[in-house]
């Protein structure tokens, strides 16, 4: 795209109906009725290129990578290698040996866990989370801090669900030797100001992973202008195939670290006398790579690419405020959060109905959404309630699916005695 | 298609709105809690057993209106009833929401309105919940 096109295609608005068209699922009904799909967080519906991606690679040029001098290994490699470098783009990380293919956020934050701040604690040494983290960013910690003696420590939030740059600081100390912390809130839609808090956590000396898995999909990631020095997200939050992510990790820190699995790829030579382990990134990548996911993956973030991140921010900003006024509109709606910035998600209750049968209810409108705990149960304990609905955004939603999930949520009103 | 009225018919909506015997039964027998980690639900369940026939239940907890009506017309239908009763009619429940067999070739007794759960494949663990709190809390059974 040339520089002129670009700036008509920040300033045209993203119109969601026509990108509608390159998802097919999107045309599917549920229940007689068109689907209106709610529950991207959790994971979001697939475009044609994504999935022409993945189709094309096993119907044409499908063999391992990294080993073969034949013509089908050579294409795999390129295309795998490609993907590698569209991921690069889209974080504009500074190298493509930066980018390590996992299989998720969760797996990116064992590999850091394991092999970044493991080798690096003491007994007493502190590692410091928020308490809107996922659960995924919790657990690998835990495991942690009892192989190692060290302790968790955890950034309180306010009601309205925030944290700012003075809480973290003061959760930081002289034994503080990580900060790991979410980029937006996968419950709240909270956005968190995690330029600053990488700023002054790297004052303190302090190493930072930001969990990414609900930013990605929602607005442009630049992790040289963040200054992180770890940033995991998920193909599948994406649009992508689910089984494939990426670790961004800064070179130096990467070369540093010990590997996280044994086996093939990762190595530069092997005997019994002694292993030598291959250079970042496939230090980190032993064994056969999911390799059309990860040539999904790279077309999934081109397409975002394509669309334009900027847009996408544009038009779910202003579907997701439009959402988290119209739903706490409805009579006996109570808002979890009230965050200043919120992308992605809105999560409620209900005076008379249990988050579950609000999920049933609209599931027979043909409108999915998420009812649980959505693995953050310190969260939900913080707020004291069990569970929350969530209906959260993608850059295929309207504003006509925002006013029907209003309209089921006056229907859950009316099956359960609250005439609304 | 079932419609949402099979689930939530007007029995299920006023039991989860006036649960019966909702509280800690003092003195007891056998008590057990039961949680479904997928969505939260949370039973706490209360029995006081003369011998193989329950004398009092009852139950406290959080749930969705299927889990909460489930439990209470479990507790309501349980006192008076011997063990293997209670255990012959949660087999006869399950038969029913798992399509084994139909509602109206067995007797559900006051299960009846859950029988409609049988629609909501996602929601099967919620009704079941209860009962399997139930049997967690009974002695086991001898063999
Ligand atoms: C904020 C956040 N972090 C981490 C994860 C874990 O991602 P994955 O399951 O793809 O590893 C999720 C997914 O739900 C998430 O929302």
């Amino acid at each position: 795209m040339s520089a002129v096109e670009q700036s008509v295609a920040v300033a045209t608005r993203l119109d969601p109906h026509a990108l509608r068209r390159d998802f097919p699922i999107l045309a599917r009904e549920v229940h007689g009725r068109p689907l209106v799909y709610l529950d991207n967080a959790a994971s979001t519906q697939k475009p044609q290129a994504v999935i022409d991606a993945e189709l094309n690679c096993y119907r044409r040029y499908y063999a391992n990578v990294h080993r073969g001098v034949h013509t089908l290994s050579q294409e795999s490699t390129a295309a795998f290698e490609g993907a590698r470098g569209r991921v690069r783009r889209f974080l504009n990380a500074p190298s493509e040996q930066e980018i390590v293919f996992v299989r998720g956020t969760t797996e990116a934050i064992n590999l850091v866990a394991h092999s970044f701040v493991a080798p690096r604690v003491k007994p007493g040494d502190e590692i410091v989370v928020t308490h809107m983290e996922h659960h995924s960013n919790i657990v690998p910690w835990q495991l942690l801090c009892e192989r190692t003696g060290a302790v968790l420590r955890v950034v309180p939030i306010t009601d309205a669900g925030e944290f700012t740059v003075a809480d973290v600081e003061a959760a930081l100390t002289p034994r503080t030797r990580f900060l790991s912390l979410v980029h937006v809130s996968n419950v709240l839609g909270t956005v968190n100001p995690v330029r600053e808090i990488v700023a002054a956590a790297k004052a303190h000396g302090v190493p930072v992973l930001v969990d990414g898995a609900q930013a990605t999909p929602h607005m442009p990631v630049d992790v040289q202008a963040l200054d992180a020095d770890f940033y995991a997200f998920s193909g599948h939050k994406v649009y992508g195939p689910t089984g494939i992510g990426a670790l961004y990790g800064r070179y130096d820190l990467l070369a540093e670290m010990t590997p996280y699995q044994g086996g093939g790829d990762m190595i530069r030579s092997v005997s019994f006398a002694g292993t030598e382990y291959a250079d970042p990134p496939a230090r980190f990548e032993a064994g056969t790579p999911h390799i059309a996911g990860a040539i999904g993956f790279g077309a999934a973030v081109d397409y975002l690419m394509e669309v334009g991140l900027e847009r996408i921010a544009a038009h779910e900003a202003e579907l997701v405020a439009h959402a988290a006024e119209a739903v706490a509109a409805v009579p006996g709606v109570r808002l979890i959060g009230a965050p200043r910035q919120r992308a992605g998600a809105v999560s409620f209750v209900m005076k008379e109905a249990h988050p579950h049968d609000i999920a049933t209810i609209l599931d027979q409108q043909g409108i999915a959404i998420r009812a649980g705990h959505h693995c953050t149960e310190p969260l939900m304990e913080r707020y004291g309630v069990p569970a929350t609905a969530r209906a959260s955004f993608g850059l295929y939603n309207t504003r006509e699916e925002v006013d029907a999930l209003v309209e089921g949520l006056h229907k859950v009103n009316r099956l359960f005695g609250l005439g609304t | 298609m079932a419609e949402i009225d099979a689930l939530y018919q007007a029995l299920i909506l006023e039991h989860n709105r006036n649960p019966r015997r909702h509280r800690i039964l003092e003195p007891c027998t056998h008590h057990a809690s039961g949680r479904n980690p997928v969505c939260g639900d949370q039973v706490d369940l209360y029995l006081r057993l003369d011998g193989e026939v329950v004398e009092d239940a009852a139950f406290q907890g959080e749930g969705c209106a299927i889990s909460t009506a489930s439990a209470s017309l479990m507790v309501e239908l349980a006192p008076g009833r011997s063990v293997a009763e209670l255990r012959a009619l949660f087999a006869v429940f399950e038969a029913v929401l798992h399509g084994r067999c139909a509602p109206d070739e067995v007797d559900m007794e006051a299960l009846a309105p859950l029988a409609g759960v049988r629609y909501f494949p996602g929601r099967l663990g919620c009704a079941v919940l209860p009962w399997q709190t139930l049997l967690r809390a009974l002695p086991p059974m001898d063999v």
